[in-house]
């Protein structure tokens, strides 16, 4: 049977852990399952955990009045969804809404949080690798907001 | 040194082709059917472009997005951006059109062979790449896994859905499409074509890259590209610039040492990447 650890050490965001760090890391994990049309988190509420998708998909959406929520961005299987817990004041920004049956680790933020209180070097690993993905997620949201595909790039002949 | 009367010649003594199908492939996005005349024989490389005339109104470089295995009418997909592409998407069945070409460079099919292939559209830049995605699938025990990304604007704007599910039906393609937004019912992924190179299956050592798609996203995309570890030298792109007349007399598609018309309009990234970069080329 696999072991969180080993979960932990098969996910690119954070299989290049020390093993050390695997097995902390590991004490603040749990396996988490949830079925097409769940959500894994809502907009407004205490953004606790943080999810390695192991399988399946995730639409981040927002919720537009008058014209039904509007998909911001998806997260598959490899990647990670939420950086809330990191950062006051620990809400949710988006709902996490599954569109393909979903298997994750989910982690604890105020496990994660104390852990990284306690040892500032996992502290700093973690927040860089964080701050990768979310700047990896920002240059996505520019490129996106400069609408290269509308007309306004095309040649006009 | 060509006499004038030869070169100005793609001009001249051009039997008009004619109109054959017309394929709505999205809110903006025609594919015409162009019949050459008879006599006319008709063959190119995947990569290559027509120059087409709307009479009356100008010409407009435009790939051919076609099998370039298939005998028969010669397909061209077009977006109505323009007097003329608006000309072009609004003929019919029937009415003429003036085609000269093929023209420039094509993607490096031979030289990919034994290796993976990354194919890697943003928004009307699928087209260009269809020829090359036909080619590879027809030779396919030739290279190792060929994997195409797919972006575009919304769900609407996507171009040739039915035969997108098809390569998705396939076990030897990787497909992904994404788009940059979408509503609630959309069930595919919403993001940018580089956010998904990390997650194609490729090995960068013996990869070979092709993209098309605005410059914005191409530059986007070489990034990370390169990131994942492939080499100026393994990436092509498709590039667009003013092009005139397809023969590299008039100058105007020059970019740095380069004329697009007659040295692209694919190239490698490796000598391009200077004067991609330069605000003044």
């Amino acid at each position: 049977m696999d072991t969180l650890e080993h979960e932990l050490r098969n996910h690119p965001f954070l299989g290049d852990l020390s093993p050390a760090y695997l097995t902390l890391l590991a004490g603040c994990a749990a396996n988490v399952h949830f079925p097409a049309g769940a959500f894994l988190f809502r907009e407004g509420t205490p953004a606790d955990q943080c999810f390695l998708l192991r399988k399946g998909k995730v639409a981040l959406e927002i919720a537009a009045g008058g014209r039904g929520p509007l998909i911001i961005q998806t997260v598959a299987a490899g990647e990670v969804t939420g950086f809330s817990w990191l950062l006051e004041p620990h809400l949710w920004q988006f709902d996490g809404r599954v569109i393909e049956p979903v298997s994750a680790v989910a982690l604890d933020g105020r496990c994660l949080r104390a852990k990284c209180e306690d040892d500032p070097r996992l502290g700093f690993e973690l927040m860089r690798r964080f701050a990768t993905l979310a700047t990896g997620r920002l240059q996505s949201a520019r490129l996106r907001l400069l609408d290269v595909y509308g007309t306004a790039h095309a040649t006009s002949r | 040194m060509q006499p004038l009367a030869e070169a100005v010649r793609p001009w001249l003594d051009r039997e008009p082709w004619r109109v054959a199908g017309i394929r709505q492939e999205s809110r903006d996005t025609v594919s015409l059917e162009l019949e050459p005349p008879a006599g006319c024989t008709f063959s190119f490389l995947p990569g290559q472009f027509n120059m087409l005339y709307a009479f009356g109104v100008g010409e407009v470089p435009i790939s051919v997005s076609g099998d370039p295995a298939t005998v028969g009418p010669v397909l061209h997909t077009i977006r109505d951006v323009g007097a003329v592409t608006h000309a072009l998407c609004t003929l019919q069945p029937g009415q003429q059109v003036g085609v000269r070409g093929p023209y420039g460079t094509h993607w490096p099919m031979a030289e990919a062979e034994g290796g993976d292939v990354l194919v890697l559209a943003g928004g009307v830049g699928l087209p260009p790449l269809r020829p090359a995605i036909y080619h590879l699938l027809a030779h396919r025990q030739r290279y190792r896994r060929i994997a195409l990304l797919y972006g575009a604007r919304t769900p609407g704007d996507l171009l040739f859905p039915g035969e997108l599910a098809a390569w998705r039906g396939r076990f030897d393609l990787y497909v992904q499409v994404t788009v940059d937004a979408a509503a609630e019912d959309w069930r595919g992924d919403v993001g940018v074509v580089p956010d998904f190179i990390g997650l194609a299956p490729f090995d960068p050592a013996t990869t070979t890259a092709f993209v098309v798609g605005p410059e914005v996203m191409i530059l986007f995309t070489v990034r990370a590209l390169i990131r994942a570890g492939l080499r100026d030298e393994q990436i092509f792109l498709s590039t667009e610039r003013n092009m005139q007349c397809a023969t590299g007399m008039c100058g105007h598609c020059q970019l740095g040492p380069f004329l697009v018309c007659r040295d692209g309009p694919v190239f490698c990234y490796r000598p391009l990447a200077p004067w991609l970069r330069r605000r003044e080329a």
